[in-house]
């Protein structure tokens, strides 16, 4: 009775979130085809299906795309290294963790696309402002990960080893990383996220060309109905790359 | 004698950040003065005293209180809605079964795709940053207060219940000082959200807020004012999340 009961439940859960989709996509029809919102503002879905379809056999979005992709490609990396690297570091004695952490945590505490404007001053409307916005914006949460992780390593751990002779790579390879590593991936992750946020951001504000590019650029051209199928296809394809980093996460934490 | 400092420093790790701090400012005063074009970066020493004229500069006083508006209507907005809907969520099984799936993706997706779209329907004045700072902030406040109360031990409501309180005493006694902590931890990650959603659009279009004024300075550049203004920004950002963290602290840890 009580799992009949569960299951009814369930069905009633997912019957609402169905319906909840529904809803929203029925009153967008109505309110486009017999309310008579104004089409430039909100477009027929059934347009902005067709677009999408025509964004994606077209593949007009491969310049685009690749221009983003190369962006964080170039800076997410970056951040890896430099957070990693500068995390570890940090991390090796408590004092340097009391000194540095804070500094860098305050940091993270200010809103980072303020610096956009500075960015570009340097950098131009280019790609290397991007790079560089998306570089400084996903280091925080790496370093500040790495340094949480290196830096609660249980001691009796590294003692024990120690006592068993290990030599500094053991320690490093078989105690520190495989102690610190969950708590690096998550940074890794989160710096991961935030780096194709703010890439799609600043070029959104101020850019050339990539995705977040084009969408401002069909916005000013008031061609909604294909804006809201390169909004689509965006989210789509944000969705997707986040998909697969979180999928390389859940690996390395089972590896670990 | 530097034996002394030597543990002076160790003991004090906040003045050893600070010399960190001055360092960095020393190493970019030198490279502003006489390595970099002093188009593009101005040295600290000259960014400090021209703050004065940022701040005189006709129109930037307005833009700042502008972008404070715009916060604080934002902020009160994402802590309404997310109140009663975390609250919804929280308490009633049916509703968070049925919408958390819908919660967790809405907050998921990148919002800053839609930005224009605000600006299309919104406008480009106050009412489209209001509106985005709303949609980033309100979404950690609702989980947070969803997670908070759900939470609550399922004895306490028993045992109100048995003494005979009504719903209303139960959400005022039990319910309420339960979720205290989670509502202020909330709050701190929704001030986060809100200033990234203002400040995003702010920088996006801007007419008579400080995003005018940061795309002015760059076009002309004039990298002590664009320093400046942005350190003033910066200074209004960590005044405001240092509010949110206060009261996380002191109302926090009730128990």
């Amino acid at each position: 009775m009580a799992r009949r009961d569960e299951h009814m439940q369930s069905f009633g859960t997912r019957l609402v979130q169905f319906g909840f989709l529904v809803v929203i996509l029925a009153l967008w029809y109505l309110a486009t085809n017999r309310w008579g919102i104004n089409r430039l503002l909100l477009p027929n879905p059934i347009a902005v299906w067709h677009q999408l379809v025509d964004v994606l056999k077209s593949g007009e979005y491969l310049p685009d795309l690749r221009v983003t992709l190369t962006e964080l490609g170039m800076a997410f990396p970056l951040a890896l290294t430099s957070g990693t690297l500068v995390g570890y570091f940090v991390s090796r004695t408590g004092y340097t963790i009391r000194v540095f952490e804070p500094l860098f945590a305050g940091i993270y505490s200010i809103p980072i696309i303020l610096f956009l404007p500075l960015y570009i001053l340097f950098f131009g409307l280019g790609p290397a402002s991007k790079i560089a916005l998306g570089t400084t914006i996903s280091f925080f949460p790496i370093v500040l990960s790495t340094i949480a992780g290196f830096g609660n390593v249980d001691r009796m751990l590294v003692t024990a080893a120690r006592s068993m002779g290990a030599s500094d790579y053991q320690l490093f390879r078989y105690v520190l990383l495989p102690a610190a590593l969950p708590v690096i991936l998550s940074g890794l992750r989160m710096g991961f996220t935030v780096a194709l946020l703010s890439i799609i951001g600043s070029e959104t504000i101020a850019s050339l060309a990539g995705l977040g590019h084009h969408i401002v650029q069909l916005a000013e051209a008031m061609e909604l109905p294909r804006m809201f199928a390169y909004i689509v296809f965006v989210v789509g394809i944000a969705v997707l790359l986040n998909g697969i980093v979180s999928y390389l996460e859940a690996r390395g934490r089972r590896r670990a | 004698m530097s034996g002394h400092v030597r543990h002076f420093l160790l003991r004090h790790p906040g003045v050893a950040r600070l010399g960190v701090v001055f360092l960095i400012l020393l190493v970019w005063e030198i490279a502003a003065r006489w390595v970099i074009d002093p188009l593009f970066i101005s040295p600290p020493s000259r960014v400090f005293t021209s703050l004065g004229t940022v701040w005189t500069t006709v129109g930037v006083p307005a833009a700042l209180r502008l972008t404070l508006y715009e916060l604080a209507v934002a902020f009160a907005l994402a802590v309404a809605i997310g109140l009663v809907v975390g609250l919804a969520v929280g308490l009633q099984p049916f509703v968070r079964r049925s919408l958390m799936p819908i919660i967790l993706l809405l907050y998921g997706l990148p919002q800053i795709t839609i930005l224009p779209l605000f600006i299309l329907s919104l406008g480009i004045g106050a009412a489209s940053k209001i509106a985005f700072g709303v949609t980033h902030g309100m979404f950690p406040i609702m989980l947070a207060i969803a997670a908070g109360v759900q939470n609550l031990k399922p004895i306490l409501l028993t045992s109100a219940r048995s003494m005979g309180a009504s719903r209303w005493q139960i959400l005022r006694w039990v319910i309420f000082p339960h979720m205290i902590p989670s509502f202020f931890s909330g709050m701190r990650l929704g001030m986060t959200g809100v200033l990234l959603g203002v400040l995003l659009a702010e920088l996006y279009v801007s007419t008579a807020g400080i995003g005018h004024f940061t795309t002015q300075f760059t076009e002309t550049f004039d990298p002590t004012k664009l320093f400046g203004l942005i350190a003033m920004l910066a200074a209004m950002a960590i005044a405001l999340n240092e509010i949110v963290r206060r009261a996380e602290l002191r109302f926090g840890r009730w128990r």
